[in-house]
């Protein structure tokens, strides 16, 4: 085997598999999306987050803004405080709502950012005051129930 | 009869801790001396092309079929549950998690690490080892230390270009043939696959196997008795060998990665 | 350097675990001479020139190598040492994955910074001394035993070496080859100004080029002397080593309870 030949088949083999990688990378999983050098962060407390994981996509009118950062309980407030990284291309008025969302029935559990009408905007460690707490579908029936058995007393 | 089935037991288990500690210390030895494989590269390259480009083919045929047959069979599961689109998802996620490092370090361990063990087997029943010595080059330094290194770079480009070709390998079956939405097949994909906990992980694991096949096949090669028998004892060996190293540490390392979520 | 003699081993002892190869070996090869070491096949003859090349150290006594001790050495300095020393592998031992051009010209671009020019020119060089210059561009498995012999040889005095060691080198090869094989190690070792040691159990070849002969059996140097001494000796070791016979001093049988004991004759 020729030096060269064989340089030249190695050289080959590794750009197949760095493009490999970066098909990987950015076809297949989601690099781009938000990165740590152009995103800010902002805090939002819920009562209830449900099935919320750190990850989890923050969509605002269905596209994706950022992903939750960390998800953390407070032990004085006894609530959980989430930490957004949402990307500096969009900017949100300060009294934005988050709320927390399913997608689907049954599918995974995102945050849905509402935008309000402020002129003032969101900065980097800003916390989100008005928030949604995830709906926990067990409450929801218990409520149901609860309402139904109150209908019927009066009678 | 059992006084000497329980003496062999004991020989047993001490000569297998003696190959560890000797495996360990090859293993230092071999770090030690890798200056020469960085030095002068071309040593490297000529053994990537003998671990990584020679076992492209394998690789890439295998990688295409086993994302077809993933394809078919996610398929048929996913339409009981009326969601077909997350094919996309499920067949990204298993090749880049696991299948493409864990299969892909299987065939490279048959692949390039029976080669590896028998080419310096014979080197050293040959006694091109010991002539190398007396030629006053360090034949861990000159023949080791660089197909360590070729393994351990090829492995994860191996690895991935399996995952990319296991991925196409579903796109094929899941919607040029049998119609799954194209747009949401890749969409979906995208937004369940993330670079850091799946592909990052991937390309992690597929290292750790990469350093254990070849540490494992070189092992085998230096350390094999010095005629036929013994050459191809030692080849035998590190197949099975390595290929049980691959499966446990992944069930270790895939342990330590997946702990931090959930 | 004052030394007259390049190679001097002292009382050597070595073993293998239990078993004793060497038990009290005292031997000196002078400088620019041709030393065989004879003795029957497992009598630690290649032993001897593995504890030369300080391969593995000596129990007991002492190697010493142009004046170093060479069981003493620290790797780096049995490293230098080892680049003046050249060793024929019994069967050639050439680095199958190499063209005999790039074989000979291994320690050249190993040890030297010599540029590619000035290799190609000494590595014929080499190959012409040995006579397979035109073997250059082809692959070990494509020689003959003798011819993978000869190119060892050249890749043996590659970069000069001070001494030349031999395991074997007739083992194996037809008359002709072996006829040119003696005459290389006399020539080489002549005109290169080499000393050279050659472990061997070929008498008769041997003989026609050797300067002085050992004989080891059981360990030890049973007899030594010049050519024509071993030649003319009446030591009955080196009386049935010479002339081939079946059964004498080095028994035919390998030790064995009494025959009649063993084929249960006794009853």
């Amino acid at each position: 085997m020729n030096k060269t030949v064989l340089d030249l088949w190695v050289g080959l083999f590794v750009i197949a598999g760095i493009a490999a990688l970066l098909f990987l990378a950015l076809k297949v999983g989601s690099m781009s999306a938000v990165n740590t050098s152009d995103s800010y962060e902002v805090v939002a407390r819920f009562e209830n987050i449900g099935g919320l994981k750190p990850r989890a996509p923050v969509k605002s009118a269905g596209v994706v803004v950022g992903r939750v950062a960390d998800i953390r309980f407070d032990n004085e407030t006894y609530e959980a405080a989430v930490t957004l990284r949402l990307d500096k291309r969009y900017a949100f008025p300060k009294d934005t709502i988050a709320a927390i969302m399913t997608s689907g029935l049954l599918g995974e559990q995102y945050i849905g950012l509402e935008a309000g009408g402020d002129s003032a905007k969101l900065k980097d460690k800003d916390r989100i005051l008005i928030t949604q707490d995830a709906v926990v579908l067990e409450n929801l029936i218990g409520h149901f129930l609860y309402g139904k058995a109150q209908e019927g007393a009066p009678q | 009869m059992l006084k000497r089935s329980i003496e062999n037991l004991g020989n047993r288990t001490i000569q297998g801790v003696w190959r560890i500690g000797f495996a360990a210390r090859f293993f230092l030895t071999m770090l030690l001396h890798s200056g020469t494989a960085f030095r002068r590269f071309g040593l490297t390259v000529r053994e990537m092309y003998f671990t990584g480009v020679l076992s492209l083919i394998i690789i890439l045929v295998s990688g295409l079929f086993v994302g077809m047959v993933l394809g078919l069979q996610g398929y048929e599961t996913l339409q009981t549950y009326g969601s077909e689109e997350a094919l996309g998802v499920l067949v990204a996620l298993s090749l880049v998690r696991e299948l493409g490092p864990v299969v892909a370090a299987l065939l490279f361990a048959s692949r390039a690490g029976s080669a590896i063990t028998a080419e310096i087997g014979l080197m050293k029943a040959t006694e091109q080892l010991s002539a190398m010595e007396m030629m006053a080059v360090d034949p861990i330094a000159r023949v080791v230390a660089p197909r360590f290194w070729a393994g351990v770079i090829s492995m994860p480009l191996l690895a991935a270009l399996f995952s990319a070709m296991g991925i196409f390998g579903g796109y094929l079956v899941g919607v040029q043939l049998i119609g799954v939405d194209e747009g949401s097949f890749w969409s979906q994909m995208q937004s369940a696959v993330d670079f850091e906990q799946d592909i990052l992980n991937g390309v992690i694991k597929s290292v750790v196997f990469g350093v254990a096949i070849t540490t494992i096949a070189l092992f085998e090669g230096y350390d094999a008795p010095p005629t036929a028998e013994g050459v191809s004892g030692a080849t035998t060996r590190t197949v099975v060998t390595s290929s049980l190293a691959v499966l446990a540490l992944d069930f270790v390392l895939t342990a330590f990665m997946f702990r931090g979520i959930n | 350097m004052q030394h007259d003699n390049l190679v001097e081993i002292e009382d050597v002892a070595f073993g293998y675990g239990a078993r004793q190869v060497l038990k009290g070996i005292n031997l000196t090869a002078k400088r620019g001479q041709v030393i065989a070491i004879m003795g029957s096949s497992g009598c630690g003859k290649t032993t001897l020139l593995r504890l030369i090349g300080g391969q593995v150290k000596p129990g007991q006594g002492t190697v010493r190598v142009a004046g170093e001790s060479v069981g003493e050495l620290d790797p780096a300095s049995l490293y230098r040492l080892r680049r003046k020393m050249g060793m024929l592998f019994q069967f050639g031992a050439l680095f199958t994955d190499m063209s005999v051009f790039d074989n000979v010209a291994f320690q050249l671009r190993e040890h030297t910074d010599l540029p590619e020019d000035a290799i190609r020119d000494l590595v014929l060089m080499k190959l012409h001394a040995v006579g397979l210059r035109g073997a250059a561009q082809l692959m070990p498995a494509e020689l003959s035993g003798g011819m993978a012999r000869r190119v060892a040889l050249a890749r043996a005095i590659a970069l000069e070496p001070m001494l030349v060691m031999y395991d074997e080198p007739f083992a194996g090869l037809d008359p002709i080859s072996l006829g040119v094989t003696g005459n290389l190690i006399r020539r080489l070792t002549d005109t290169l100004g080499l000393t050279s040691l050659v472990v061997t159990h070929d008498v008769q070849e041997s003989l026609k080029i050797v300067d002085y002969v050992y004989f080891v059996s059981e360990g030890v140097i049973v007899a030594e002397g010049s050519a024509d001494d071993i030649r003319a000796s009446d030591l009955p070791f080196v009386h049935q080593f010479v002339h081939g016979e079946a059964d004498g001093p080095v028994p035919f049988h390998y030790p064995a309870p009494s025959y009649a004991v063993d084929l249960r004759l006794g009853g």
